[in-house]
């Protein structure tokens, strides 16, 4: 066992899957340059001088490298193809939602798109052109598999079990978790680091996990969320509210078996997310919630997610933008009491 | 002193403004006092100073994540820009936009666009308006090299061309789109070829020398003011700082980097002006006081204001 940063166990997961697998393949901007810094966040850090011939160095054409992923995914390799902020995958929308992630459906099963993207998120004090969590706006999006690590094993996991999966698959990264070093260090990081396993392991795509055990009031949140929902919890206890947390790592499948038992225990739920509230992936939850477990429910389900702004740049704007672990903490008081 | 002298000294005056500005910022970033994240300009000032000196007042630029030389060649202002940089509510965007998004359409700036290749359709319309409205008003749409290889920028550049619009398309060509460099990214010598495709103009100048710049702007200006439609112009630069925040770059060669400190606009342009005998040291030396004392109150004026009311947040989302 190792500890390992996400950025670092990222990048693991890559060489293991480039060297288990020879259709496996990086696709995307400066992530294979001699002395640059392995893409923006450092994950394809060196990688190059391993796999030369299947670290594919793109120009700045986001539409173009994911409709090439796409081709060649089709033609039987296995592309990860990511961007730099996860904003500019708007750049790429038609190829991901109008043909990554129909081409399959569209053939009536016949094809397979053996895709994996990855894609930073966060506001981190860049303003709002490179600082959208757009979680939501996939989530809603027939065709692709999404998963939110939060933590440096389940990155790994989660992107050997994307790797290893027939269909595409989106990998949300957070900015702030991935402990990336150096000129590429961010301020403002959260330490989501882990001890990693010698052995290959993967983290099952579709499996949330029990994050903190309780029993008044279940708590929801991925990536950032999700250490901001351990931090509220950690007051809270200090209150005499036992808050179970729970990180469902993956979006789409969603474990509705692990949310549900929890909540069926605790009859309280607050769904947290980084992004915008209006259709957010909370609002779906709380919607499934009140119609799976609403027996079971002692209070209405709150969210907790950001005003219906683009990210703003100044600090004391941004720090009002993002749910922190005092807005989780205020949203647990309201219903629990 | 001639007009002529007058007009040379104020280009000096542009480029080194931006210098020194961007070294100041620079500091202010590394100590820690500013917020954020910077793209800097270093080394292209020639570009934004002589294209824009080739403007009037009507004009409108579009910008990119690298925005800060063409909004003070476009006279957005060092103390509007300077607050916003540290996200104060007396800065060009109120605070919301930062470094990536700087501007002052009031001053003939579209607040920057940090989409590479964004801003170009942006430019494409503006000038759609001007000719729909037949007013006598140009678009530039500043682009780096990176910015050829979108998508957006073959769509905008097209429509440029087929209607004939009054927008030069100005690319910045510094060698390196982020840490990747230009042999990797198009099989062209100059990136002006790519006109030929469009049916439109290109000329490539070499982009550290403002007279170069401002000559060929001067012309691409006159030509879509005149109703003849866009040019591509090509300038031919180098970035003699890192990409972003603390790049250190490595990935451009020790020998490339020192040849470029050669080059760098600038110090060649005081040459040419010292030799040609319009200034003397003493005057450069009293710019550069002068310069200084204009950012430095920036600097000062921008700490002391007032920071947004994080409730600020909720405004301006729509009009
Ligand atoms: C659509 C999009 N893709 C990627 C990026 C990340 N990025 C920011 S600057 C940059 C390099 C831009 O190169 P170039 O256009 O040559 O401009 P320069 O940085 O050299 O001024 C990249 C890849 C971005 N901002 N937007
Ligand atoms: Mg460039």
């Amino acid at each position: 066992m190792e500890r390992k940063t996400i950025a670092e166990a990222l990048r693991d997961g890559l060489r293991e899957e480039m060297t288990r697998d020879e259709r496996v393949f990086c696709i995307g901007e400066d992530i294979a340059i001699p002395g640059g810094w392995g893409g923006a966040f450092t994950v394809t850090l060196g990688l190059e001088k391993e796999f030369p011939e299947r670290m594919i160095n793109t120009p700045i054409s986001e539409a173009g490298l994911f409709g090439a992923a796409l081709g060649a995914a089709m033609m039987g390799m296995h592309p990860v193809a990511d961007v730099q902020y996860g904003d500019f995958l708007l750049c790429a929308m038609d190829q991901i939602v109008d043909q990554i992630a129909k081409m399959r459906y569209m053939s009536g099963g016949r094809i397979k798109v053996p895709i994996t993207m990855r894609a930073p998120v966060g506001a981190t004090g860049r303003g709002a052109q490179h600082a959208q969590n757009l979680e939501s706006i996939f989530f809603s999006v027939p065709g692709i598999k999404i998963v939110c690590p939060a933590t440096a094993y389940d990155a790994k996991g989660l992107l050997k079990a994307a790797i290893r999966d027939e269909n595409p698959v989106l990998i949300f990264e957070h900015k702030l978790l991935y402990g990336s070093k150096g000129a590429r260090a961010e301020s403002g990081a959260v330490d989501a680091s882990s001890e990693i396993p010698e052995q290959d392991y993967i983290v099952p795509i579709g499996k949330g996990v029990v994050r903190r055990e309780g029993t008044d009031v279940t708590v929801i949140g991925t990536l950032m969320m999700m250490h901001r929902a351990l931090q509220a919890a950690e007051q809270l206890a200090g209150e005499g509210i036992s808050v179970e947390v729970i990180d469902p790592r993956s979006l789409v499948p969603f474990d509705w078996e692990l949310v549900e038992a929890s909540v069926r225990k605790t009859g309280r739920a607050v769904v947290v997310e980084e992004g915008p509230r209006r259709g957010g992936v909370g609002a779906e939850i709380a919607a499934e919630l009140a119609e799976r477990v609403s027996d079971y429910l002692t209070a209405p389900v709150k969210r907790v997610a950001s005003p219906d702004i683009p990210v703003p740049f100044s600090p004391p704007m941004e720090d009002f933008y993002r749910p922190d672990a005092a807005r989780i903490v205020e949203a647990v008081r309201k219903i629990v009491s | 002193m001639s007009q002529d002298a007058k007009f040379l000294l104020s280009l000096y005056r542009t480029m080194l403004l931006i210098r020194q500005f961007e070294e100041r910022v620079k500091f202010l970033f590394l100590e820690g006092s500013m917020p954020g994240t910077i793209h800097q300009y270093q080394g292209q000032e020639a570009v934004a100073t002589g294209v824009c000196a080739a403007l009037n007042a009507g004009d409108v630029i579009t910008s990119t994540h690298r925005p800060h030389g063409h909004a003070i060649a476009r006279g957005v202002g060092v103390e509007p820009m300077m607050h916003e940089l540290f996200g104060k509510v007396t800065g060009c965007c109120h605070g919301k936009g930062g470094s990536m998004h700087i501007g002052d359409l009031e001053k003939g700036m579209v607040p920057a666009i940090a989409i590479v290749g964004g801003n170009v359709p942006i430019a494409t319309g503006i000038a759609l308006a001007f000719k729909m409205r037949k007013e006598k008003r140009v678009a530039v749409s500043f682009m780096g090299d990176g910015a050829i290889n979108e998508g957006a920028f073959h769509e905008a550049v097209n429509m440029g061309a087929i209607w004939s619009l009054p927008v030069v398309y100005v690319i910045e060509n510094n060698l390196y789109s982020a840490s990747t460099p230009i042999a990797q990214t198009v099989k062209l010598k100059h990136l002006s070829d790519r006109s030929a495709g469009y049916g439109i103009p290109g000329v490539t100048v070499d982009g550290n020398d403002v007279l170069a710049v401002f000559e060929a702007a001067k012309t691409a200006v006159a030509r879509a003011r005149a109703g003849e439609g866009p040019t591509l112009l090509e300038c031919v630069t180098y970035r003699i700082t890192g990409h972003s925040r603390r790049d250190p770059c490595h990935y451009q060669p020790e020998a490339e980097r020192k040849q470029a400190l050669l080059k760098e606009p600038i110090g060649r342009f005081a040459k040419h002006l010292m030799a040609a005998g319009i200034a003397g040291q003493t005057a450069l030396d009293g710019i550069r006081r002068e310069v200084d004392a204009e950012i430095e109150a920036s600097v000062k004026s921008a700490m002391a204001a007032a920071d947004p009311k994080p409730e600020d947040a909720l405004n301006d989302v729509f009009a």
